[in-house]
């Protein structure tokens, strides 16, 4: 009996606490509203399946707990009951796949007009690097990496000349153009993101990887890596800042690309 | 019986008679099954340290000056390992396995005694190598129990240097061990079924442990290689999981291998084990269930279907762990697709159980509750993974407290929960005598209050975002403080949970020496075990005469029968033979386990 009310009782705190607790989606700053849509649906349809669950085997109890002299019924099966139960089940299951499906659709397939930018993992620390004037990054590869090449661009390829390089500083995007990232990791896996993104993906070594995202406000992110990578983990941090195209303009125009990281490097050594 | 016919059944018995040989260095099922699962409590006490060390470190962080971040990862990691491998997988399928299959299906023992004493041992040294992890230069591992290389064998990552390796060690002799173990298992399911025991009387606690286990064999060789492989490229410098790296400003001389190929190899024994140690507790919760409720359980057959499909579906689902690994997206569909159809026989599952309270006579006995407070923890537990499996709402919520919070709730909690349930259901069979219930009472209502107090809010940390597997949140922006007074309940809650699993530990040893005496069936239950000759049974289980099974299980509370139970050796009643002669009396019933009794064992 008191179990019959414990269950009640839990049904109505999962409820409130749902409402009224203060811990809720990070307040949104990319275009993947369609993932909260998608999640909300999910929690919708869930969430109606245990409170009904619940609260059955509460009634369950209540009415059916043992009194002298009750007896069960003996029904070792329904099949009408339970093809209908599997059915239920399976309009459900596709009710929330379905829209799943469709936001995932979009969030592999980034749209033609993204711009990229590369983001580079390692122990415990985030660098960055923009396509120059070509629009294209160049070749890369773990093994060019050195001191004076930190994130091991080819250093034949003509293509990687020109690509901006941002080392050990924050990074700059731009308010409502679609950006895909592409992830490349120099040690262990990584994960960029950033809550307010809702977008994620792991960075592995030996390959390159990749997710896209609008932002649709301006302001300062947290960059957190999301996949275990060593004592380090929860300090390694980044910034992305999304601003409007002046001050991006701004911020761009400062920046060194490649050639004249080396030509800087070259300088100092020959002083 | 005659003074003959018991000497002949003495001599085949082989009962041994010195201590050592009967209690220690033993063949008999039901002494491994005691060992099994007191080895895997002692290591599952550790684990529950690990856990107070790490919550301590979330919920008062900086205050444990000892509590650094590569203890931190190391508690973290051991404790996860020891409880999916060490603790739930060997008490399932060593502990339960072993006692239940041959008394359940009316065997003498396993058919290959002296292998299963050796599974025994095996396991025994793969807990002692684990543990000797703890004690070498470095420490144990702190790379996740997920190993993901090439972290786990790097430096920068807590016990590169001897704890991985003891690690990877340990899990090869492990697998070693479930490999005889299990194999046994699944023999003696197969061959030494008792006269008419078909394959569909047998009770679900056996389809659930025979399910697994067969998934077990197919599963443990995927880690068995993937542990083979990582221990190569650790010791010896092979490059099958590592490309061209360069660590803490080093290159190194590996290249040419996948990270991604250990995560495939990893999950595709990782996901069928979150199955090997559910479908065992999925089969003993019904018989729980069932014999607590006097009612027949819902949809027998049904139910072993579920367990069947729920075993072939787990080996196609394991890539839902790898949405955001890097991974081509596009398989991203198919396993979001074969995911949530898993879904299905589970609800099934879940309704059977909640129909076979409707209209029972529900006894709320210990592990009634403790059956009941499961199907709670597993539908929350469950609902939660169809967010994690539906790809793009996995997206924000992976790596982040959600997925903590998932599979604490639907492989931690809710398997342990039928845990518990199942020693108050059975300790009076395998010790004569009952559990205390006060202290029964209150483990059971701290635990199942306590549990959901850390988990269900668990889950609003990851909507916040909060990732996970993070020493602390210092200066995390998007963190609110907030964050900090609820990672202090749940470690406050923890810690209480924790302290009654001690009581229940205490209470284990207690009732050894002063529980009240228990007769041979005191939960008048059908299946087999209660209905030895002796309580606690003899080696050989059965006396002299092998039992004869004419019916099913779930014959309770059977219209027309004076007891609420009809046991399986029970003969046909005479009201029955009437009712099969008689079927214009009353609706027909079709009954599982009425078809073809010739197909059973001998």
């Amino acid at each position: 009996m008191v179990l019959a009310i414990i269950l009640v009782v839990l049904v109505i705190i999962t409820v409130v606490f749902t409402f009224v607790s203060p811990w809720w989606f990070t307040p949104l700053a990319s275009n993947w509203g369609t993932i909260d849509d998608a999640l909300i649906i999910t929690f919708v349809i869930t969430g109606i399946v245990f409170v009904a669950v619940t609260l059955f085997m509460a009634l369950a109890i209540f009415k059916f707990h043992h009194k002298p002299g009750r007896r069960a019924t003996f029904e070792p099966e329904n099949k009408k009951l339970e093809w209908w139960l599997t059915g239920l089940t399976t309009v459900g299951i596709i009710a929330m796949l379905a829209p799943g499906l469709v936001v995932w659709a979009q969030y592999i397939n980034p749209p033609a007009e993204a711009r990229a930018f590369e983001a580079v993992g390692q122990q415990w620390s985030w660098n960055f690097r923009l396509p120059g004037q070509d629009g294209e990054l160049g070749q890369a590869a773990t093994r060019f990496v050195s001191g004076d090449n930190p994130l091991g661009l080819d250093p034949q390829d003509p293509l990687g000349r020109d690509d901006i390089i941002i080392e050990g500083d924050d990074m700059h995007i731009l308010l409502d153009q679609p950006v895909i990232v592409y992830l490349r990791s120099l040690d262990v896996l990584h994960d960029f993101y950033v809550p307010q993104f809702r977008a994620k993906m792991d960075l592995v070594p030996g390959m390159v990887t990749y997710f896209w995202f609008t932002p649709i406000r301006t302001g300062e992110f947290e960059i957190l890596c999301a996949e275990l990578c060593g004592v380090g983990h929860s300090q390694m941090r980044g910034i992305v800042i999304v601003e409007e195209a002046a001050a991006y303009q701004l911020w761009l125009a400062d920046q060194l690309t490649f050639a004249e990281m080396m030509a800087e490097q070259e300088g100092d050594k020959n002083d | 019986m005659t003074d003959e016919t018991a000497k002949d059944y003495d001599a085949e018995m082989h009962e041994p008679t010195h201590f050592f040989t009967k209690y220690i260095w033993s063949q008999d099922h039901k002494v491994i099954a005691v060992q099994y699962s007191i080895t895997a409590m002692a290591i599952g006490l550790v684990a529950l340290v690990l856990s107070w060390l790490m919550r301590l470190q979330l919920g008062f962080p900086g205050v444990f000056d000892f509590i650094d971040q590569e203890a931190y990862y190391q508690y973290v990691t051991m404790h996860g390992m020891i409880m999916v491998i060490y603790l739930l997988t060997a008490f399932f399928l060593g502990g339960f396995g072993n006692y239940l299959i041959p008394l359940m299906v009316g065997a003498r023992d396993m058919v290959f005694p002296y292998l299963n004493m050796l599974s025994y041992w095996v396991y025994l040294l793969a807990v002692l190598v684990l543990v000797a992890s703890f004690f070498v230069t470095g420490g144990p591992t702190g790379a996740g129990w997920t190993l993901y290389p090439p972290q786990s064998i790097l430096p920068g990552t807590p016990g590169y240097d001897g704890g991985i390796i003891l690690m990877l060690v340990s899990l090869i002799i492990f697998i070693v061990a479930f490999t005889m173990g299990g194999l046994n298992y699944v023999t003696t399911i197969l061959q030494a079924r008792a006269r008419g025991m078909t394959l569909m009387r047998m009770p679900l606690s056996v389809w659930g442990i025979f399910v697994a286990t067969f998934m077990g064999l197919l599963a443990f060789p995927a880690l068995f290689v993937s542990g083979v492989m990582l221990l190569l490229d650790r010791v010896i410098g092979t490059s099958f999981f590592m490309p061209e790296i360069v660590s803490l400003g080093e290159p190194l001389a590996y290249g040419g291998g996948s990270p991604l190929l250990f995560q495939h190899l990893f999950w595709f024994f990782g996901h069928p084990e979150v199955y090997i140690v559910a479908l065992p507790a999925f089969g003993i919760v019904s018989d729980l269930l069932s014999v607590h409720a006097r009612k027949a359980i819902f949809g027998y057959r049904m139910m072993v279907w579920a367990l069947l499909a729920i075993g072939v579906l787990s080996f196609i689902v394991w890539a839902h762990h790898m949405y955001v690994s890097g991974m081509d997206p596009a398989f991203g569909y198919f396993f979001a697709v074969t995911t949530l159809i898993i879904a299905v026989p589970t609800a099934i599952k879940v309704y059977n159980w909640t129909l076979t309270l409707w209209k029972a006579d529900i006894h709320l006995t210990i592990p009634m509750m403790f059956a009941i407070a499961f199907i709670l923890t597993f539908v929350f537990g469950g609902l939660t993974g169809l967010f994690l499996g539906n790809v793009v709402v996995d997206v924000p919520l992976s790596d982040t407290y959600f997925v903590v919070a998932h599979f604490h709730m639907v492989m931690g909690v809710a398997p342990i929960l039928v845990v518990f349930g199942a020693i108050y259901h059975w300790y009076p069979k395998i010790t004569g005598r009952m559990l205390h219930e006060g202290m029964g009472k209150v483990h059971f209502w701290v635990t199942f209050l306590g549990t959901y107090a850390i988990y269900f809010p668990m889950h609003y940390l990851g909507f916040v975002g909060v990732p996970r597997r993070y020493y602390d949140y210092e200066d995390i922006e998007f963190i609110p403080d907030s964050v900090a007074d609820l990672n202090m309940a749940i470690t406050i809650a923890a810690l209480v949970v924790g302290a009654a699993q001690l009581m229940f530990i205490y209470n284990l040893v207690w009732s050894l020496i002063w529980g009240k005496k228990a007769d041979s069936n005191p939960w008048k239950a059908n299946s087999l075990e209660w209905q030895t000759p002796d309580t606690p049974p003899k080696h050989g289980n059965w006396g002299v005469e092998m039992p004869t099974v004419y019916r099913w299980a779930y014959d309770f509370s059977v219209p027309g029968a004076a007891e609420d139970y009809m046991p399986q050796n029970m003969p046909p009643q005479p009201f029955e033979a009437h009712r099969a002669a008689h079927p214009e009396e009353g609706p027909e019933e079709d009954k599982p386990g009425e078809d073809k009794p010739e197909e059973g064992g001998t």
